[in-house]
């Protein structure tokens, strides 16, 4: 359509992979890339700090792969075990809140009824430079 | 806040489709800094008025500019879209919080029939195809403000699809031309709102009340059919008078009720679309329309520099009138939608496929919804225009003021005047004086039933406009007299004697024969002579019928 299109549609669509194996190595030997982990650390803020970490990644996508055994054509995907429920509409009235002394027991710092965060996004550091870190 | 009237008596404008942009060069190619003498008084960008934008010689190749509109509507309901916390303006911090909202764990969301009801009013008021079946899911992204680390939104199948937004443009000076453009509504989506971030800098931290955190918010995602900042301006407008005419969202842009960003793009007529970026942190319908059209500027001299337009995020700076590169956003967000998993589809029903025997509190109907819609603003407008005979420009401008409408209605309600003349006291008169002083309708001093009354005054000649003037000059003062109190006070009353009126005409004729003679030459001269029987009577004669007995006298 336009140039947002195009560039929403780069996005990872929903449901559109059919494994990460398969569009990185077309051998299917299960490797994953250091892009995509540095992608991963960053989205998840995780830290697969060792190369086991990766190798357990691996494993559990190869595992998971044993889906595509599955025949599914011209059958419905399931999108939530919720699907036959009914949703159920609440009426608009104010019955909560007014519990900010409880909910700011949770927090670490706070600031005259405010909660504290660390400022804006704090980038992470690219892969080449140095380890990535680990935000609390 | 007044919008600003967009349309009445705008300059001879023309917008086409396809924005024109051309620039003066004797050469492709040759420095910003020429000295052709074209480019004197164009060459501060924010400032260069849009209506003299000269058009591109011959050979040289034109520019087309594409916006596209994302609007986030705060929904109006007294609580959010999956708790029961309240939706309030000013609130202590973190008052209006409950549990889900903080997102605790073993809270979960339970849908605000409200603001399902508000998506498919505004769906529908807008045309859209409202889907009968919709699904809720979640958008990834880490923010402080985001206590879950995810909103709820409506990404893969939104409430409404595929509707249009039809707005009009000034074509030229004649107020009987105005143009109707349309905009596509590609969707209309439910969305939960995110908290407040206070930074402070100082101390290196940011302060998060989460009062707003879980708001129904409409996304509303508009096709890039608009092309430049005014089409933009007059469409979101649009967009605020609908949705405060349907009492789906308050709209104020400067309260945050109402947030666009716009995404722009320049290309060459015939080419494929050019790269985008996308403009945040506009709080006002008329910072939308600079920032729209100093990106589009910039964008252009970037590429005509050889340069390269990238896509990222900008923020436009209302006090320099600039857009410029937003640090946060770099890099491009990777969302992980997936659907939500506490939530089953939303299903909607119409008349036909109503399930017997349900709970009406449970279930949705779209007919019902849609007989139940109020009058939209282009509907008024129409009528207004039938009724009342006014012209389009003055339709705008009466539904383009907080509630001058019911005024002009009230008055009209009580007036026997005719509604043209209504209409210019309350457009031209009450409004410019309103402006003024910078006062809303609400504040005004003067009534619409002393408005009314002074008109009644005047549509029975009891006194002449000018003293209907001075009257209004009173009333405005709001010392507690009646439009009656203040005519006789000030003997403001037009003569009614014929007679008496007749003697002085002849009088005056009498003392003044030299402009007696000098009529006879030059008819216009008996101007002179309206003038001195109007001195004479102080005022307080008709000149029209001065005019008539005068004439009849000097023919006799």
């Amino acid at each position: 359509m336009w140039a947002r299109a195009v560039w929403l549609s780069l996005r990872a669509p929903f449901g559109g992979r059919r494994g990460f194996i398969s569009t990185e190595d077309p051998q299917g030997s299960g490797r994953i890339t250091a892009e995509m982990i540095e992608h991963l650390e960053r989205l998840a803020l995780v830290d697969f700090g060792s190369r086991e970490a990766v190798a357990r990644l691996e494993k559990a996508i190869a595992f998971s792969n044993r889906l595509h055994a599955v025949h599914t054509d011209g059958v419905e995907p399931m999108e939530s075990v919720l699907e036959d429920r009914c949703l159920y509409l609440r009426s608009d009235d104010v019955v909560e809140g007014n519990c900010a002394e409880e909910l700011l027991q949770n927090s670490h710092r706070i600031v005259e009824e405010y909660f504290v965060a660390p400022p804006g996004n704090i980038p992470l550091p690219k892969l080449d430079e140095q380890e990535p870190v680990l935000h609390s | 806040m007044a919008a600003p009237v967009l349309c009445s008596g705008c300059p001879q404008r023309c917008w086409a489709l396809v924005w024109v942009y051309g620039r003066c060069r004797h050469r492709r190619g040759a420095p910003v800094g020429s000295t052709c003498n074209w480019m004197r008084g164009q060459s501060s960008v924010a400032q260069q008025p849009l209506h003299t934008a000269r058009k591109p010689r011959k050979g040289e190749p034109e520019w087309a500019a594409v916006v596209g509109l994302e609007i986030h509507a705060q929904i109006s309901s007294n609580s959010k879209l999956f708790s029961g916390s309240q939706v309030c303006f000013a609130a202590p911090p973190n008052s209006l919080v409950s549990f889900f909202d903080a997102s605790l764990p073993g809270t979960l969301p339970v849908l605000n029939r409200r603001c399902v009801e508000a998506a498919v009013m505004t769906g529908l008021a807008l045309n859209c195809h409202i889907n009968k079946k919709s699904l809720f899911d979640r958008k990834h992204y880490f923010y402080a403000d985001l206590p879950a680390g995810y909103q709820i939104t409506q990404h893969r199948l939104p409430i409404a699809v595929n509707g249009s937004l039809a707005y009009s443009s000034c074509a030229g000076t004649k107020q009987s031309q105005m143009t109707t453009r349309t905009v596509r509504v590609k969707q209309i989506q439910l969305e939960q709102d995110s908290g407040k971030s206070l930074h402070d800098d100082l101390r290196s931290q940011t302060l998060i009340d989460l009062n707003r955190a879980g708001i129904g918010l409409l996304e509303l995602v508009l096709e890039p059919d608009v092309s430049c900042g005014e089409e933009a301006a007059t469409a979101v407008r649009e967009l605020q008078l609908i949705l405060q005419a349907l009492g789906t969202s308050h709209a104020g842009m400067a309260e945050g009720q109402l947030r666009v960003d716009a995404n722009v793009s320049v290309h060459r007529p015939g080419e494929p679309l050019g790269i985008r970026t996308e403009v945040k942190n506009l709080n006002s319908i008329r910072f939308l329309a600079k920032a729209i059209d100093y990106e589009i500027q910039r964008q252009i001299q970037e590429l005509e520099n050889g340069g390269e337009i990238l896509n990222e995020t900008r923020s436009f700076d209302y006090k320099l009138g600039c857009t410029v590169p937003m640090r946060d956003k770099e890099g491009k967000q990777d969302y992980r939608f997936m659907p939500e998993p506490n939530l089953p589809p939303l299903l909607l029903y119409d008349t036909a496929s109503l399930p017997a025997g349900a709970d009406s509190q449970q279930v949705i109907n779209i007919d019902q919804i849609r007989e139940r819609l109020p009058e939209l603003p282009r509907v008024t407008r129409e009528r207004l225009v039938q009724q009342y005979g006014m012209s389009w420009d003055h339709s705008f401008t009466l539904l383009n003021e907080v509630d001058l409408l019911a005024f002009f209605q009230n008055v009209m309600k009580e007036t026997r005047a005719e509604p043209k003349k209504v209409t210019s006291w309350v457009l031209n008169t009450f409004l410019g004086y309103l402006k003024q002083q910078n006062l809303a309708v609400r504040e005004s001093p003067v009534t619409a039933s002393a408005l009314a009354e002074l008109l009644d005054l005047l549509d029975s000649k009891a006194i002449s406009s000018s003293a209907a003037k001075q009257v209004f000059e009173e009333l405005w003062k709001n010392e507690g007299k009646t439009p009656a109190q203040i005519v006789s006070e000030k003997k403001l009353e037009l003569m009614q004697d014929q007679e008496a009126l007749e003697q002085l005409c002849h009088s005056v004729m009498q003392a003044h024969p030299h402009v007696v003679m000098d009529v006879k030459g030059n008819p216009r001269a008996i101007n002179k002579l309206i003038g001195l029987v109007r001195k004479a009577t102080l005022s307080r004669a008709d000149p029209t019928v001065i005019k008539t007995i005068l004439e009849r006298k000097l023919s006799s």
